[in-house]
């Protein structure tokens, strides 16, 4: 059944207010600038799509959208399987949860800038612990500001170190809602600890597991601060991601409509990679 | 299928248990008979949920020991057993099928599957599902979905006890009759022994043949459904079962008198032993009102269909009787009759009349 109230847009308006304010006009300025050329003082020419021909024409583009695909995935495949095991093992009940929960939650608390710039001291060779203990304990070469191959696992491992807790407190949430009478049913049934995990846990943890993914995707798909502070992009531009090279375009070069062109088409692939992924997941949990 | 015998168990969740407060169970002696249907009737946290997880093997008793014909299994795990369990809320396995949810405890066992076959056909038409075989049990509504948990206990032909954790709290209350008389014939038809607990007398008393009564951690009463309804051996078992339960007024006793304010009351036999506090006990369906007999004045009526209940006041005592046909009107005078059979006397809240032969 379905009743109409036409009071009811009293309350949605406050927010459509605020949605146009933080989102559509914003987005629409953006959407302004990708088909007009301008060279300042609101002088504005028609370019019609040839900036989005132009952005996916470009080389440029293709490499940093390739090296974040493989961030992303990199990522992924390290911080879910990670966050589901760290979850499993921890305490269910008792004194350690709350330790546990708010050891967990503190890289979190971070803001993102002092994260880049802890890890850029924390990997400096001769004077950050890791860069020291590397070069000069171990006796490996590193120094990110040289070599791409560990710039590249120094902004991964970052970025787990960052974020792979979101997983845990995510996978941990869907653990304990599982009811005891599950695990009981599961020994008498004779189920192994790997059937427990496939049957019970896992199912159980898919919803969650599927926030998790799509906030990771989305958030390490857009990621800015951290790489940018840490590595600046380089060495070269191997580490310079989607929105590190955006930024360079708009901000280093001025070319503000190529800039918004790539935004929107950035902006797209989020929405679809997200949107694909979610339908994936949740697809068979109608009737 | 096996006999089951608990001796001298108790159980308690703490560490170092001092008092008899700390056991959850105090001494418990109980057989169960091969084949038999049970129930364990109390109320929330009477202690029967810790019993029956005892007896799975899903906890560690505190003392005592736990025999499956005679053979020592305390300190074997659930899934060496041979038990089945039936929880509260319908476990299934949400991303199998319903085929492969009964056929889950099989193949843990490495049965071959030719069998695991022929067991998941029989159980399936026992249960009436052979329709939703394939269907992913997710999908199913609460009831099927306890089915299924019940035949994932029953598919396997060894087990010793299938045990129900009050099965039916999740079930709207049309399917709870269907579903109970699907018990009932199941375990006519499998012959094996069956506990129920529950704190729902009516589930009680229709499926099971000997109901054990609990209250705080111990056992009050053990006996069929007409016992437990005509003779309670506790005050508590004649308050509990029934509805309304049993009269329980004070009495006071003096040579060999049992006076209720103030009228001296006849009872069903001779009186044992002396002293300590004493209670009347007669259930509703055998007061009756009269033209003589104790005076009494009418405070409520409730019209529950079949009969009333007419709970009229005798001094400062209120007592409960149900009566077939016209009741009285509220504040009315009226007369109460106990019928001198079902009349018992109660020392200490254990009875203690014997009907003389």
């Amino acid at each position: 059944m379905k009743t109409e109230n036409p009071k009811a847009w009293f309350f949605v308006l406050p927010v459509l207010f605020l949605v146009a304010f933080n989102a559509l006009v914003p987005i629409m300025t953006v959407v302004n600038y990708s088909v007009q050329e301008t060279f300042g003082n609101n002088v504005f020419f028609w370019q019609g799509l040839d900036w989005f021909e132009q952005i996916l024409r470009s080389e440029r583009f293709h490499a940093a959208l390739g090296r974040q695909f493989l961030f992303t995935f990199l990522i992924l495949i390290i911080e879910v399987p990670l966050g589901v095991i760290i979850a499993l093992s921890m305490p269910r009940k008792g004194m350690w949860v709350p330790v546990c929960l708010v050891l967990m939650a503190l890289p979190m608390l971070i803001p993102w800038n002092v994260v880049g710039a802890m890890w850029n001291i924390f990997t400096l060779p001769k004077i950050g612990l890791m860069g020291y203990l590397l070069n000069d304990v171990v006796g490996i070469a590193y120094d990110m500001t040289q070599d791409p191959f560990a710039a590249w696992v120094t902004i991964i491992i970052m970025d787990v170190w960052h974020w792979t807790s979101l997983v845990v407190l995510l996978a941990y949430a869907g653990l304990v809602s599982i009811p005891d009478a599950y695990y009981q049913a599961a020994k008498i049934d004779g189920a192994s600890p790997w059937k427990v995990f496939r049957y019970i846990q896992l199912p159980k943890m898919k919803t969650v597991l599927t926030i998790a993914i799509l906030l990771r995707f989305m958030d390490s798909f857009n990621i800015y601060t951290e790489p940018f502070v840490l590595t600046g992009g380089g060495p070269g531009n191997s580490t310079t991601l989607l929105s590190i090279d955006l930024v360079k375009i708009a901000l280093g070069q001025f070319d503000l409509g190529p800039a918004a062109a790539m935004s929107l088409i950035y902006f797209a692939i989020t929405l679809l990679v997200s949107w694909l992924f979610y339908t994936l997941m949740t697809k068979d949990d109608g009737q | 299928m096996a006999k089951i015998t608990l001796s001298n168990l108790r159980h308690s969740y703490l560490p170092n248990p001092k008092s008899a407060e700390d056991y959850a169970l105090k001494e418990i002696d109980l057989d169960w008979e091969d084949g038999g249907a049970y129930a364990l009737l109390g109320p929330s946290g009477c202690g029967k949920s810790t019993l029956l997880n005892i007896i799975s093997g899903l906890l560690t008793p505190s003392e005592g020991k736990i025999l499956f014909d005679d053979r020592d299994v305390t300190d074997l795990p659930p899934d060496q057993r041979n038990i089945a369990q039936v929880f509260q809320f319908p476990v299934i396995y949400d991303t199998m099928t319903v085929r492969e949810n009964l056929a889950f405890p099989l193949r843990n066992r490495k049965v071959p599957e030719a069998r695991i076959a022929e067991r998941v056909a029989d159980i399936a038409a026992m249960l009436e599902v052979e329709e939703m075989l394939d269907v992913r049990a997710s999908h199913l509504s609460p009831d099927n979905k306890q089915k299924i948990s019940m035949g994932r206990g029953l598919v396997r032909d060894d087990v010793n006890v299938v045990m129900f954790d009050e099965p039916l709290t999740v079930i709207d209350p049309h399917l709870k009759w269907k579903l109970r008389s699907k018990l009932k014939e199941l375990h006519q038809r499998v012959r094996a022994t069956m506990i129920y607990v529950t704190h729902d007398q009516t589930e009680a008393l229709t499926f099971a043949d000997q109901v054990v009564v609990m209250q705080d951690g111990e056992v009050v009463q053990i006996g069929t459904p007409v016992e437990l309804f005509e003779r309670p051996q506790h005050t508590f078992v004649g308050h509990f079962i029934g509805s309304p339960g049993m009269n329980v007024l004070p009495v006071s006793e003096a040579a060999g008198r049992v006076t209720f304010e103030g009228h001296t009351v006849a009872l069903e036999g001779t009186v044992n032993g002396m002293g300590g506090s004493t209670e009347l006990g007669i259930r509703p369906e055998f007061v009756s009102i009269a033209d003589t007999g104790l005076e009494a004045r009418v405070r409520k009526v409730s019209d529950v269909g079949r009969h009333s209940v007419v709970e009229a006041m005798v001094g400062d005592t209120a007592v409960k009787a149900i009566i077939e046909g016209a009741a009285p009107e509220q504040g009315a005078a009226v007369h109460l009759n106990f019928d001198q059979a079902q009349t018992r006397l109660y020392r200490d809240g254990w009875i203690a009349t014997e009907v003389s032969s």
